[in-house]
């Protein structure tokens, strides 16, 4: 095997005459006397994989996979109010070139001496996100909101001996289910029992009649957010955290960090771990492959060791003037620590997080600030102008970015695809999610929607509806 | 080419940058967004008469205040103080792969940069259908096993993910409080025994033999009981060993009732050459950051694909793409699923540069990676062998993609030991190489990894820096002690990093701790 094989561009030396040498130098005649002394013999695949014929020709790949996925139309092609845990907000152009850059694209575990550049980035993440959310200590980034919210409520147990924690019923499922896998609830003994507190059906914000019935001296925390899934700002958020408090829990708030431009932060409303995702910090949506989650907290040692993140540190160096960077803590991680860890690390989105970086310099405070404004005031146009067609309810109001529109005596399955016909993406389909809320559909509105957008959304509304 | 390799006089960049919460000034702009229209303002009023008092933001978050081209510089700035992959010779960080990203992919990639993933399925065929060939035309015969999911984000959720299926599989059995144990071994890697331990299990870790390195059949059967879950293993484990007898391992896990977990995150010399399948495991992952190419990000995104027997499948988390005719689909309908470990879908376009690059190496293609990774590494051996101080523990055997070596002796009889070097490299313009996951059991270690994307003059080159350091280490221990001397900053403090009075993971706490005086 192997001389027949052409000579692979990603390969230097698969040029014949530089195998040959390096076997000779190694001391064997072939790959597969090297591999027979590694691996035995019962255990190696003695025949050619079965595989489509390559394209090595840069060019042909490039035809073939283009061939396929120009079959898929985007939200660029199409109008969209999907949201729901990903959402399309406006990119700027800096943040895609900065990630772009190859240095940054490409680096991953190098240390600080070569790779300082990385480092700094993801500190200022940090120190950005901690300005957003009111905190003073944040860690590198996590897989996405719902792997940010798992790892909170654990540091929550950790942090009070407790194993239970109460999250509110109007939770995105899928969120709810990744809580639930980090918590293992159902089957060994020291599992955390994770319980749905119920929310108001008026207002969409927590009921905390049902909070109060709920918790317990056995509670590590109360989880919940603003704004929720279904959209609403949590009003109550002072009480709540009160409650948790009185009864010896953790206050653990999920935000969307785009609205902190115009929302207090949770530290404002007693909030003792703050999670969220960054992805609607200058990340696309990738498909949902653009989520990326935070956790930030007060800097105090009963917290930072409970994070199970790398957290950056900013230190000094040996010459005056200069900043160095390294990690807080690392025995905690489970690099170290292995099963005795505080759950585990890995490879998550750092990348992601540098994006945010950018984003956030370039937003500054008053870009944020526009950025809510224009969210809020565009959301509740939408809104105002689907309620004016019959058989349309937005059902709650104090909403942010997001809301559940409620179509009577049509399945939003119907509506969905006849808004399809008219090249718009309707809102996320929440009937079978919430069946309390009928046929549902949760609309997502952003920055990057203009008024025509709106306006169009409802004509169309109309025409399908009718 | 042959003959001296001359080494690069090289220097970081140095660009003193301050942190960005330094720059600025009140009042500079970024980026603008449009304006609200008169007509949606006239409509609901001003923002402020959409919030309830008590949930408005009091006072704006100090978030620097730049011009566009000033932040632009800053970041620039940043990114050349970041060696990364592409400007080096990478081959030290094992267990990584530091593979080329071919830049067609990042275009290809970008191709899905505007799909929401719970657009109609529809519209999104041509993803889904990247996503299905890659699992089920390429995994599959690369891996054997029969079902994929690419939800997990990265290597140690794909453990995690792998590690709730089997929790699952006993609850199905009723066999859930009982099984509670999964085995692992020491030169695994963490996430092997972080994982299992996070989704509830007790953690058995069994430690090598002095001589094979590998630890001892005996030990696992002493170590199985009807409290085994399963097994969670890497193999070739770090040290670059593989288990010859992996599949007698899984052997005597299933007999005791148990699961079998296979870590391939790192398989990429062993494409087209061993099997998951073959060696008997019932769930294995790979890592497409690692050896399908897709970039490392800096670390992260990435994506742990989970692949597993058919037995297991409907564990797998939802939604699972599947093809009915010659439609795609999102199966969410399985209701014996761990249902999510991350939101949506996971990490896709890490699939879609997977899958390109796949198509691109073909059946002997990725068989020569596989052959040239394993050359690469043999033949690094035969450069490094014969620099002084450096060993090779445990048995003089081939390993497969990369060799766990010792600095030990260098640093009895010169001071200098393995992070000291670490430093040094540095100053030669080659990226820190990776020393070991801990407990040190090699001590003062350090794990190359020369795959495919690397010439024999990168190798040669990477050698001679090793060589040149080790030469200084006995001539002038000092200077590699002292080290870096070419590097964007000088010897980092790393005292504050253990002490809460004085660490700072934000500008606000460093601001804070400095006034007061810490």
């Amino acid at each position: 095997m192997g001389s027949r094989r052409p000579v692979h561009p990603y390969i230097p030396n698969s040029v014949p005459a530089v195998k040959e040498e390096m076997l000779r130098e190694i001391g064997v005649a072939s790959a597969d006397e090297l591999y027979a002394q590694m691996i035995p013999e019962r255990l190696r695949l003695r025949r050619r994989m079965e595989l489509p014929e390559p394209l090595p020709a840069e060019l042909d790949l490039r035809r073939h996979v283009e061939g396929i996925l120009s079959k898929d139309r985007t939200c660029s092609d199409y109008l969209s109010f999907l949201g729901g845990g990903c959402w399309q907000h406006f990119v700027p152009e800096v943040c895609d070139e900065i990630i772009g850059r190859s240095e940054f694209l490409t680096a991953y575990a190098g240390g600080p001496y070569s790779d300082l550049g990385r480092f700094q980035a993801v500190f200022e993440f940090q120190s950005m996100i901690c300005e957003l959310v009111g905190m003073e200590v944040s860690g590198t980034p996590t897989y996405d909101w719902g792997s940010a919210a798992g790892n909170a409520v654990r540091m929550a147990s950790r942090i009070t001996g407790r194993r239970e924690v109460l999250v509110p019923r109007n939770i995105s499922p899928a969120r709810l289910s990744i809580i639930s896998n980090f918590c293992n609830p159902t089957t060994t003994g020291d599992g955390i029992f994770v319980k749905q507190v119920d929310y108001d059906p008026e207002k969409a914000i927590l009921d905390l009649g049902d909070l109060e019935a709920k918790i317990s001296d056995r509670t590590a925390c109360v989880y919940f957010e603003s704004p929720s899934y279904l959209g609403v700002i949590e009003t109550q958020g002072a009480e709540i955290s009160r409650i948790a408090h009185d009864n010896g829990a953790e206050s653990v708030v999920g935000v969307d960090p785009i609205s902190l431009g115009i929302l207090a932060p949770p530290s404002d409303y007693g909030a003792d771990i703050v999670c969220g995702e960054a992805q609607p910090l200058g990340v696309h949506m990738h498909a949902g492959g653009g989520l990326s989650g935070f956790i930030a907290s007060r800097d105090e040692e009963r917290y930072v060791g409970e994070y199970p993140l790398r957290l950056i540190s900013v230190t000094d160096t040996a010459k005056e003037g200069e900043y160095g960077f390294g990690q807080c803590r690392y025995e905690r991680t489970s690099y170290i620590a292995r099963e005795k860890a505080k759950d585990w690390v890995g490879t998550t989105t750092a990348l992601w997080a540098i994006a945010a970086a950018v984003y956030m310099s370039l937003m500054g405070p008053e870009g944020m600030r526009e950025v809510g404004e224009s969210m809020i005031q565009r959301s509740h146009y939408a809104a105002k102008r689907l309620s004016e067609i019959e058989s349309v309810r937005v059902p709650f109001d104090g909403f942010f970015k997001e809301f559940p529109v409620n179509f009577a005596g049509r399945t939003v399955a119907e509506v969905n695809h006849g808004l399809l016909e008219h090249k718009i993406f309707g809102g996320k389909d929440i009937s079978a999610e919430f069946p309390e809320l009928g046929q549902s559909s949760l609309y997502c509105v952003t920055e990057a929607h203009k008024q025509s957008d709106l306006d169009r959304l409802a004509s169309t509304l109309r025409e399908v509806l009718a | 080419m042959t003959g001296e390799v001359k080494l690069r006089r090289y220097h970081a960049p140095v660009w003193n940058e301050p942190v960005i919460l330094e720059l600025g000034r009140r009042g500079e702009r970024g980026v603008l967004l449009p304006e609200v229209e008169e007509g949606i303002r006239r409509s609901v009023g001003p923002a402020e008469g959409l919030l309830p008092a008590n949930v408005r933001r009091r006072s704006s978050p100090e978030l620097p205040e730049l011009s566009q081209a000033q932040v632009l510089r800053h970041y620039l700035r940043l990114s050349q103080q970041t060696l990364g992959m592409e400007l080096d010779v990478d081959l030290g960080v094992g267990t990584c792969t530091m593979k080329y990203s071919p830049k067609v992919n990042e275009r290809l990639a970008a191709m899905v940069a505007d799909i929401h993933p719970d657009q109609p399925e529809e519209t999104i065929q041509g993803l889904l259908e990247v996503v299905w060939r890659f699992g089920h035309v390429f995994l599959r015969e690369i891996s054997g096993m029969d079902e994929f999911s690419f939800q997990p984000p990265g290597g140690s959720a794909a453990a995690f993910n792998n590690a709730c299926m089997m929790r699952k599989y006993h609850e199905l059995n009723g066999e859930a409080a009982q099984r509670n144990e999964i085995i692992t071994t020491i030169f695994s890697h963490p996430c092997d025994a972080a994982c299992p331990a996070t989704a509830g299990y007790k953690v058995v870790t069994l430690y090598p033999d002095e001589e094979t390195g590998l630890p001892d059949v005996e030990a696992l059967k002493a170590a199985v009981s009807e409290h085994t879950a399963g097994l969670f293993i890497t193999n070739p484990e770090d040290t670059g060993i593989f288990n010859p007898e992996v599949d007698e391992w899984t052997r005597i896990v299933h007999e005791a009732g148990g699961l079998c977990a296979y870590d391939q995150a790192n398989a990429n010399a062993i494409l087209g050459v061993t099997r998951a399948r073959e060696a008997g495991f019932d769930m294995c992952f790979f890592n497409l950051h690692k050896t399908f190419s897709s970039p490392h990000g800096s670390s992260g995104p990435g994506c742990g694909a989970v692949g597993v027997t058919e037995e297991l499948a409907e564990l797998l988390p939802v939604p699972v793409v599947v093809k009915e005719g010659e439609r795609y689909h999102l199966d969410y309908d399985r209701p014996n699923s761990i249902g999510k470990v991350r939101d949506f879908h996971g990490n896709l376009p890490s699939v879609v540069r997977a899958y390109a690059w796949a198509m691109s190496m073909g059946a002997d293609g990725l068989r020569e990676v596989a052959e040239i990774s394993a050359i690469n590494s043999s033949y690094l051996e035969t450069k490094l062998k014969r620099i002084r101080g450096v060993t090779k523990p445990y048995k003089d055997g081939r390993r497969v993609d990369q060799i766990r070596y010792s600095l030990a002796r260098m640093k009895e009889e010169t001071g200098v030991g393995v992070d000291d070097v670490n430093r040094r490299v540095v100053d030669y313009g080659v990226q820190t190489y990776f020393t070991s996951h801990h407990p040190w059991i090699v001590p003062e270690p350090f794990t190359p990894e020369p795959c495919e994307t690397y010439s024999k003059a990168d190798i040669d080159y990477w050698a001679e820096v090793l060589r040149q350091v080790s030469e200084e280490a006995y001539s002038e221990a000092e200077k590699v002690k002292t080290a870096p001397h070419n590097s964007s900053i000088s010897r980092i403090n790393s005292a504050p990093f253990d002490d809460p009075e004085k660490w700072a993971m934000s500008w606000r706490a460093y601001k804070r701790k400095r006034r007061q005086g810490k």
